[in-house]
């Protein structure tokens, strides 16, 4: 009971749970959990044969975190920075500690950029970015989309059928009606220019029309 | 497996990895896994995921080259890696906590590195690919044991290790009341352990009622939809007789739904490091004095966190990223004894070239995906 020093009851006994549950209390002991304590030194170095590691040839300059006093002696190499996006990310990693808000904002803005120019580079190329391959819509037919989320009490329902699609499928639209509007314009402009013509001889009869009307 | 920006992924022709340091293994990949945590990459949450990254932190598969320091592997080993990439001897390596390796990540000081999880862990490429570049060969990966199913094994590079540690986080003491946020892959490995350290009753809050259903049949555990109650604070409350749970493990992390605008500012807006509602809802729902471990994985930007409420009541916050191979031992002793099967929650396998409409079935949680199995080589 909450309001005195009794503990509420459990409806069921160790004995019973022991007697339900496969393994029920198998690790009881804090001394046969693995990570108690949280410190514990490792005796065998995990089949680690160095007190440093040998380092890693730096091939190409590698970004690191300011707070680190000199590149990790092992490190990842894909996708090395290059372009706009790169010397975005080089700034943040150079200039600003993880303690910093600016450090993670310029990388997501730089993972912005990145997508972007992925994006238009690949327009360049025979295989451009297809937004309903690669974002697997086409799964939502193969695997009960519908059956999956209806009448199923789901909270993720206003984020998938509105946010998503506006965050994820808008920045698209946008730009392919910017790209049919600037096609557009263009026809225009290489259209012979008879039009403008007709229109001045129009708005040249309606006003003789209209002087002539009183 | 390449990361073409938020939202999209696709396959790719990547040059084979090679040996980079003495000490690397190339392994083939014959089993990878796609893994909630994957997800915030995904939905480009994490910050500097680069175009062009493969991701994947959990797989195995067999040695496919060794580099000239390397001792305990050799060519045609069946290994299973654990998802922490780690040096073995660093100040932190050295007490145990892999995950928080100080010689393998450059990009950043308060993470360790992790295959295929953005530069920001490293800048790794990872296992959802048919060849992937495994650092400190022998260090991290073991030889699975022959009686060992691949699958099972598979499961023990992540999403087991990390829920069985979030349960040993929890302090759990004989009779405990544990209240597990999140019946994904980690929140069922969580509430299956809370068990082998003695829980006294645990409780599994989710909004699918599938993977609640997995819960039950799985974990054993008392579910609760959350979105059948109008306050899951005071549900747990009344649960307990108004006290609160003496454990709460948070096995959701960024992606929580349950509050649109708390998922709008971080997923959409990235204004927040993450959707702090599950933990939120545990720095609330557990008694004064109680643990929260928090093994849900969140981005490094801030996040709304009632951090009040945590120290009024005078809680013990711990988490971390598991430091995977330190679990194994006794993990194998408890799958060997038949207390934990963790293939039982796998419930898709998908070729690697089908992987767009993979991860689009997780993230979007249709078909009654729990856990997918990705193949590398099924073409």
């Amino acid at each position: 009971m909450t309001y005195t020093s009794e503990r509420p009851p459990l409806a069921e006994t160790s004995e019973d749970l022991r007697a339900r549950i496969p393994g029920w209390g198998a690790d009881l002991d804090p001394a046969d959990r693995p990570s108690v304590p949280k410190l514990q030194w490792q005796e065998d170095r995990s089949g680690a044969h160095w007190d440093f590691p040998e380092r890693q040839p730096e091939e190409r300059p590698r970004e690191r975190s300011i707070e680190h006093a000199f590149l990790t002696p092992v490190f990842g190499t894909s996708c090395p920075t290059s372009g706009v996006s790169g010397a975005i990310r080089r700034l943040a990693y150079a200039r600003y500690s993880e303690g910093r808000l600016a450090h993670w904002l310029l990388l997501v803005l730089g993972d912005r950029v990145d997508a972007w120019g992925s994006h238009a580079r690949s327009f360049l190329t025979l295989r451009p970015d297809n937004p309903v391959t690669e974002t697997g819509v086409l799964s939502e037919f193969r695997r009960h989309g519908v059956s999956s989320r209806l009448g199923r009490g789901r909270t993720d329902l206003p984020h998938q059928l509105v946010v998503t699609p506006v965050v994820v499928a808008g920045p698209w639209v946008l730009g392919a009606a910017a790209v049919a509007r600037l096609a557009r314009r263009r026809a225009r402009r290489r259209q012979p220019a008879v039009r403008p013509a007709v229109g001045r001889t129009t708005r040249a009869l309606r006003v003789l029309r209209s002087s002539t009307s009183r | 497996m390449v990361y073409r920006g938020p939202h999209k992924v696709r396959v790719e022709d990547k040059p084979v990895p090679v040996v980079e340091h003495p000490n690397d293994a190339i392994v083939k990949v014959e089993l990878a896994a796609i893994c909630g945590s994957d997800l915030h990459l995904y939905h480009g949450m994490m910050p500097d995921t680069r175009i062009g990254h493969t991701f994947g932190h959990e797989f195995v598969g067999r040695v496919e080259e060794v580099g000239s320091s390397v001792r305990n592997l050799q060519r045609g080993d069946r290994v299973m890696v654990p998802f922490n990439i780690y040096c073995g001897t660093c100040w932190f390596c050295a007490r145990g906590l892999f995950s928080n390796c100080h010689n393998v990540n450059p990009n950043a000081t308060a993470v360790g590195g992790i295959y295929g999880y953005s530069h920001t862990c490293g800048g790794y490429d990872g296992g959802q690919a048919q060849y992937v570049r495994v650092p400190f060969a022998d260090v991290g990966p073991s030889v699975i044991p022959d009686w060992m199913d691949d699958e099972d094994a598979l499961l023990c590079t992540d999403a087991l290790a990390t829920g069985y540690f979030g349960a040993q986080l929890g302090g759990i003491v004989e009779g405990d009341v544990v209240v597990v946020f999140g019946a994904g892959p980690v929140g069922l490995y969580a509430a299956r352990s809370a068990w082998l350290m003695g829980a006294g009753r645990v409780i599994v809050i989710d909004h699918l009622e599938y993977r609640l259903e997995k819960a039950r049949s799985f974990a054993y555990a008392e579910t609760y939809n959350f979105t059948e109650h109008d306050d899951v604070v005071v549900l747990l409350k009344r649960l307990t007789g108004h006290l609160g749970a003496d454990v709460a493990i948070d096995a959701v992390g960024a992606e929580a739904d349950g509050n649109l605008l708390q998922h709008v500012t971080s997923a959409s807006l990235k204004l927040q490091g993450g959707s702090p509602v599950a933990l939120n809802w545990a720095i609330d729902g557990v008694r004064k004095g109680a643990t929260v471990s928090v093994v849900g994985a969140y981005g490094p930007l801030f996040s709304a966190v009632k951090f009040g409420d945590a120290m009024n009541k005078g809680l013990t916050l711990r988490m971390n990223q598991a430091p995977v191979k330190r679990q194994w031992p006794r993990l194998f002793e408890h799958i060997r004894a038949g207390y934990l099967k963790p293939n039982d929650i796998v419930t898709h396998r998908i070729p690697l070239e089908h992987i767009a409409e993979g991860y689009h079935m997780f993230a979007n949680k249709l078909d009654g995906c729990i856990k997918p199995v990705v193949l590398p080589h099924a073409s």
